[in-house]
Parts: C-alpha cells; structure tokens; sequence
C-alpha cells in the first residue's frame, strides 16, 4: 500500500494496525538512503500508534488520520522534539508548545514519526542549504528533491510516510511535490493557522500538505485548516467543501497564462502541460489563453518583500533566550554579532543582508515600498483573470529537478527556479502542484493550479480530474514506496 | 545598483552580523547582482496600485485579551543559552 487513503483503509478493515505501519516506517526512515529525516522520534510514535490500536479496538477510532504515520517539515513546532529549522541556529532547541498544526494532527490520532530537512529556515529550493546534510531525490538519488520542503517531499516519495508538512513561501511546497511526483498544495494565506511555525517572511508563509494523492493533500488540510485564536492572521472562512472533489471539470474554466511560459523553459515540461489543458478539455472544461502582465515582475518583488521580512523576524535570533550563542561574548554587542555569524548559514546571511539594505534610510522607498506596489499590481492581475477563468494552469517548475550541486555557486540563477510559483504566494492564492507528465529521462513533470482565495475547493476538484484521467505513477529507486500489509 | 564594501559592512551592522572580509566581498558582489536584477521594478508604473493588502480576506478577529497557555518561568528559560536565577543572563552592559 502506498497511499494515505489505502492505509487508512487497511487500519478500518483490520487489515493492518497502526503500530505495524508505525514500525515499518520507523524501520525505513532508519535505512533511508536519501536522508529524508533530521530527527525521528520513535519513542512517541510507537506510543501514539498503540493508542490509536486501542481506539480502534474499542471503536472509537478519530477519522481517516487516526493511526497514519506522517512526517513534520523542521520548522513546524514540536512540544519536546527538537525543531531546528535546519540551522546550526535553533540546534537543540526543544519547542515548548506544539504548533497549531502539529496539535491538530496528533488531536486527529496521527502518528508523527520525526521531523524533515529543509533548506535553513525554508530558505532555498534545493535542500542543499540544510546546516545538517541534503537530502536526495528518491526518484533519481543524484538529484534534488527541490526545497525548501524536500525533506517532507523524500519522506512521502520514498515511502516513509502516507503524508507530510511543508511550508511554501515561494513555491516550497509546489516545487519539491513536482520533483518528486506527489501532490503539494500551498493554501490560500490565512487558510491554515501559521502559530508555531518557525517565521520567514509571515505576508507570504503557508503551511500545507505533501501526499501521493489529491484525496490524500484534501484530507490533511481538512484536518490543519480553519481559523486559529492563536494567530490573529487566520481566516474564519468557512472550511473548504470537499464534497465536490469528484465531480468532474465539466463547464469549468481553465485558464493558460501566456507569461507562464517563460523564456528558457525546458521544452517538456511545456508541451507536458499544454498536453495537460488538452485533457482537461477533453474531460469537458474550457481552455482558454489569459495574460497575467505583471507576472515578469514576480521574482523581483519576492526577492525584496521576502528578504525585508525576513530581515525582521530572523532579529529574534540574539544568544540571548534561545538558539545558538557564541563563546566570543566580550559585550552585548559582540553577543548578538557573533551568535548570529555562527548560527546562520550563508543563504540566511545573504537574505538578512538584503532585506536590511531594502529596508534601510535612503532606499526603503525605492526597493520596500515600491515592491508593494508591484505585489498589488500581481494580485489585481489575478482578480481580473479569475473573473473569466476559475483556474490558471501552468507549470510549476520551469526545469525538471537539477543535479545536486549543480546551481549553488550562483545565487540568482537559484532564485530564478521559483518565477513560476512565487506569483500565488504574492497573491495570497491556493496553488497545488500535481504531477502531469514523464520526462524521457523518466522524471516528473509537475503542473501548477492556481484559484481564486479561498477557493482550494475548485482546486482540487479540478486536480483530481487531471490526476485520475492521467493515472501517472512514479516508483522510488530500489521500489521502497510501498508497504506491504501485515 | 552596486553596493560599496562600506555599504555592506553598514548593513551587516544594522542587521548585527559579524561578517569576515570574504564575506564582506562575497557579499558586495552577490548583492549587486541581485540589486541589478531587482532595480527593473523601478521600470514599473505603479501609479494605479491599489492600497496594498494588509490581511486575508475574513481578517476581523482579534482574541480577547486573556492571558492563557503560558509556559511558565522554567520552561521558558529551558532553552536559553545561560540562565541566572529566573533571568537570562547576558555579557555586562554596563562597566
């Protein structure tokens, strides 16, 4: 079994316990090749499986996550399990308090087996910026699994675990599911409590689900969605109704923006979701050509309004209270620039750096200001489109999943791999990545649905349409994806 | 737009980064690069921007102030690098 739905399955029907999947998946997470895990914790997770054994014994089993071993990207709270954000910064820290998120799972009866690598402080596309190690493309080892969520995308991919938690800020969820052939769904902003994720840049950050399936990603965010008390940036719209999820794109609107299609894109990956509107068509929807005019604009206003954010949350991060201090504390002053010149790795130096400088007197207007202005413009774009459309199609990466190594001398030709994701999070949009074509060399293609806000519903209804007349499959090197049942 | 090397070392002191000099010149020539990249904004007419957004659609719930969940004195230091007491202790501030 690989999916989430399958094993749930298998849990209702006896077939299986929650304690043998529990001990198989600690078993492979043990003997991952590709590094998935930053921190696995089997104490906890054995427990949580037999308790959920025992609920379902005395039938009062939760819901469809009672019992399903998932994993937590590490920069999402974990009351006594260490979450380091992937930063020598945070190393040891053991949160206080669980997330919102996290305690919504364990309160659904889900097994949390450890926590997942990510580029440090969800900051890269890669996971090679990881403090700890990378981690590799289960599909093609000498690949990455993309980023910043590439921890959580391996775990699923590899099968370690039926679900996982990213955060996407730029396309971190969207990207690492379209490497590695699974389903990300970046949420609208606000849709999902952000209280006890570790903050990057908090106008764009979403926390959101990694599954092998669409019906797997719509039953993890029906469990973490939902306004938060605790995060007064939540929204109180009602929960997405899934109820549609298989009814088919008879009627609806898709739209291909013609700035998607951008300059340098790898040819298959093109034709791959042309391929893909075509279907959509034939399953009844209608296709139309939509310009998004602001979309060249995109990467640039991300790399100022992402970095300025950033400058100012990563500012807790003093030697002081938490995370890492340096032995070379002559002052105060020295405590702070010390601490935070050994704690953070270059890529989080660099964007401090340049959210500092955007935001400093003298070039606050030119950089800060004006990139709010650019980020309107964007989301009036998508206004304007979703008034005749009611999805926009496109790819989701330009390029299919690069060779380990291979861009990290270069910062911008890195931060150019996001162009076609970072448009939804400036828009505070729901964006799902869902696999839609093979490469010749074998590796996935992955296409982006865009909706309006607050519509995940259409999302994934559509999605689902693609995915089942689609019926593409993808298989971990070594055939480690599957589980057999007990 | 390309940053002087005292440009960056004002930078690294408004942002409290104690920057070696590679990384000094590491930095003036990545930053320049990404400031080139990100000065087209300048190009853009945002004379009709809208206001820009300040929250989610919905956004009109603030708690009641109440004290609730908190951690406690213990827990909250358990993390802290160096404790006195009930306190973080820090380098002396003053001679």
């Amino acid at each position: 079994m690989k999916t989430l739905a399958q094993a749930a399955a298998a849990l209702a029907s006896g077939q299986t316990t929650s304690e043998a999947l529990t001990s198989d998946c600690l078993r492979r997470a043990k003997a991952d090749p590709f590094k998935a895990f930053l921190a696995l914790d089997e104490t906890n997770a054995l427990a949580a499986a037999k308790a959920s054994d025992t609920r379902r014994r005395e039938g009062r089993a939760l819901g469809a996550l009672d019992g399903i071993p998932v994993s937590l990207k590490d920069n999402i709270l974990t009351e006594g399990l260490a979450t380091t954000a992937g930063s020598r910064m945070l190393e040891g820290f053991r949160p206080p308090y669980d997330a919102t998120v996290t305690a919504r799972l364990k309160a659904a009866g889900a097994v949390v087996l450890g926590k997942t690598n990510l580029d440090e402080f969800g900051m890269g596309s890669s996971t090679e910026n990881s403090a700890f190690h990378e981690t590799r493309n289960p599909l093609d080892p000498a690949r990455t699994p993309g980023g910043s969520s590439g921890g959580s995308a391996a775990s699923v991919a590899a099968g370690l675990c039926f679900g996982s938690l990213g955060t996407d800020t730029g396309g971190s969820i969207r990207q690492p599911a379209a490497f590695t052939g699974l389903v990300g769904l970046k949420p609208s902003w606000g849709r999902v409590s952000r209280f006890g994720v570790v903050a990057y840049a908090s106008s764009l950050d979403q926390v959101g689900p990694l599954a092998h399936t669409v019906e797997d990603a719509a039953t993890l965010l029906s469990v973490i969605e939902g306004v938060d008390a605790a995060d007064a940036t939540s929204s109180s719209a009602p929960k997405t109704d899934l109820s549609s999820l298989r009814a088919g794109v008879k009627g609806l609107r898709v739209g291909l923006p013609k700035e998607f299609f951008v300059e340098g894109m790898d040819p298959e990956v093109a034709s791959s979701v042309r391929a893909a509107a075509e279907t959509l068509r034939s399953l009844g929807a209608t296709v139309e050509e939509v310009s998004l005019p602001h979309t060249r604009y995109a990467l640039a206003t991300y790399y100022v309004i992402a970095p300025c954010e950033a400058s100012s949350n990563l500012g807790r991060y003093d030697g002081v209270r938490f995370g890492h201090r340096t032995n070379d504390a002559r002052s105060l002053k020295a405590l702070y620039e010390n601490s935070r010149a050994e704690g953070f790795g270059p890529e989080v130096k660099r964007r401090i750096m340049l959210g500092t400088f955007a935001l400093s007197a003298g070039y606050a207007d030119a950089y800060y200001r004006k990139a709010q202005q650019v980020r309107a413009l964007i989301r009036r774009d998508y206004e304007q489109v979703f008034q005749r459309v009611d999805v926009v199609l496109s790819a989701t990466s330009p390029v299919l999943p690069w060779r380990l190594g291979e861009k990290l001398d270069d910062p911008l030709a890195m931060y150019l791999m996001d162009v076609l994701t970072l448009p939804c999070n400036l828009a505070g949009l729901p964006g799902l990545s869902l696999p839609c074509g093979r490469a010749s060399n074998g590796l996935p293609i992955g296409a982006q649905l865009l909706g309006r806000p607050f519509d995940e519903a259409t999302v994934l209804k559509a999605a689902y349409a693609l995915e089942t007349a689609l019926g593409l499959q993808f298989a971990a090197t070594g055939g480690a994806s599957t589980h057999a049942a007990r | 737009m390309k940053l002087t090397e005292q440009q960056v070392l004002h930078v690294a002191k408004l942002a409290r980064l104690a920057l070696t000099p590679e990384e000094v010149s590491t930095f003036k020539r990545q930053l320049s690069a990404i400031l080139d990249a990100v000065d087209e904004l300048a190009q853009v007419d945002a004379s009709t921007a809208p206001r820009a957004p300040s929250g989610p659609e919905g956004l009109a719930h603030l708690r009641v102030d109440v004290v609730h969940g908190e951690v406690g004195t213990q827990t909250a230091l358990a993390n802290a690098p160096q404790v006195s007491g009930s306190s973080f202790a820090i380098p002396k501030v003053l001679e």
